[in-house]
């Protein structure tokens, strides 16, 4: 019990730190539109072009979107060395890692859903009646994404040039990912909905999303070590 | 040690000289493919002593994380520094085989991702170490990061397979009719057996160039004392 109420005062933290300063969901929105724009004009796409790239750009632009996110959840506890105090504070590691990992996902999550939204008003593209299960999808792929990427923010937080280190180590774990998770998209949005092959894809990502919350957990308290 | 490298560098060596023989005088002419085909030995053993590197770079990198032992990290560093050179090289002779025999360089089919996908992993794993100063926490985060590493290694091997594939079905340990000719079963084990004692030669030499490295370092600040004291 007590380890879910420490966790759950790191949550809150983070939420009220972004609530005051909307930092990061500001620029992951602002970016996320960046993208948008200029798949727009690179590839000036039709509607049957864009049922092909949808899927793969919406992906891209969470992916990119959230590395600059997920960047800011270390570096920012590193001025005025915020860290070393969670790191004094009577809570066990793994709740602070579970508490911002929970934290960057629902960031993620929030950022992702509007996202998707101006994504489906701008280029027309449907994504009403399928929702639910793009919603179940995102989940998966956006829990994997941020359970590693957190842990990663951590390690990368200790290097120079840290926003150059998290998306070179973070892109090539989190490839099984993005690969289910632009797959099983693909299979959502189709011309008839390919059920199936979406609900394959889907358990890849459970299995994935299983490994690498556990691995995190087991291994944070190395990270943070002084 | 240093007699230890010499024993272990000529072994290589020879292994290496026997591989050829092996490869060149032995083993028969593939029909379809030609003489290209000779490619294949080297390229499949390179392939496997990189996978198999990251796992003894993990492996190091468990010790060290138990035992606290700079020695470990050295260990593991060294090792992903050769598993990447050999890494590299399948990279490198697979598109010289795959141009004559399927006339493209480079498919984005499963096992070429995979062993790039591993490339760039051990790129992180290796840039990460240079952009940490402390050496301690240096070992500590990099030892983090080749578990992951290691485990992704297999999950995105698995996910590949789900998908699609142009490199023919397993010819070692596949179906039926799948198999090698004696002679070039011969000519790969050979092939392989070199490539592992080149990696072991190799790794050795880098672990004592780290530890060379590191004594030169304690002995400049030595010195750099001293003089101070003199002065």
């Amino acid at each position: 019990m007590k380890f879910w109420s420490q966790t759950a005062a790191i949550l809150m933290k983070d939420l009220l730190t972004e609530y005051r300063t909307k930092d990061v969901l500001t620029s992951m929105l602002l970016f996320g539109l960046l993208v948008i724009l200029m798949f727009n004009f690179a590839f000036e796409p039709d509607s049957e072009e864009i049922r092909t790239f949808g899927p793969g750009l919406l992906w891209m632009t969470f992916i990119f979107a959230g590395l600059l996110g997920m960047n800011r959840s270390f570096s920012g506890e590193k001025e005025n060395d915020a860290l070393e105090g969670l790191m004094l504070s009577p809570v066990n590691w793994s709740s602070i890692y579970l508490g911002k990992m929970l934290a960057n996902l629902l960031f993620l999550l929030l950022a992702e859903a509007i996202i998707l939204c101006l994504f489906s008003l701008l280029f027309n593209y449907g994504i009403w009646p399928r929702i639910g299960w793009m919603a179940a999808i995102t989940f998966l792929g956006t829990l994997g994404f941020a359970s590693v990427g957190t842990l990663l923010a951590a390690v990368s937080a200790n290097t120079r040039m840290s926003e150059v280190m998290l998306p070179v180590l973070l892109v090539p774990l989190v490839l099984p990912v993005i690969l289910s998770v632009v797959l099983a998209t693909a299979a959502n949005f189709a011309q008839p909905p390919e059920e199936p092959v979406m609900f394959f894809w889907m358990q890849v990502l459970a299995a994935y999303d299983i490994i690498f919350v556990t691995l995190p957990l087991m291994t944070f308290d190395y990270v943070l070590e002084k | 040690m240093a007699g230890f490298h010499k024993g272990l560098g000529l072994l290589a060596l020879l292994a290496m000289m026997a591989a050829l023989y092996a490869i060149f005088v032995l083993a028969p002419v593939e029909l379809t493919m030609g003489i290209v085909q000779k490619i294949f030995y080297f390229h499949v053993a390179s392939a496997w002593v990189g996978f198999l590197a990251i796992y003894l770079v993990c492996f190091c990198s468990l010790r060290f994380l138990r035992k606290r032992d700079q020695q470990w990290d050295i260990r593991a560093a060294s090792a992903a520094e050769v598993g990447a050179v050999f890494l590299t090289l399948n990279l490198v002779s697979g598109p010289i085989w795959a141009k004559p025999v399927w006339g493209i360089w480079w498919t984005w089919d499963a096992r070429l991702t995979t062993t790039f996908v591993l490339w760039l992993i051990y790129m992180g794993y290796l840039m990460l170490r240079r952009l940490v100063e402390s050496p301690e926490q240096r070992a500590r985060l990099s030892a983090v990061v080749s578990i992951f590493g290691a485990v992704n290694a297999l999950v995105v091997y698995m996910a590949n397979r789900w998908w699609r594939t142009q490199h023919p079905q397993p010819v070692i340990a596949g179906g039926e009719d799948s198999g090698l000719h004696p002679d070039m079963w011969l000519a790969l084990s050979v092939t392989l057996l070199a490539f592992a004692l080149l990696f072991f030669c190799l790794w050795k030499m880098g672990c004592d160039l780290e530890r060379s490295r590191e004594s030169v370092e304690s002995l400049r600040r030595t010195a750099q004392r001293h003089l101070r004291e003199v002065r």
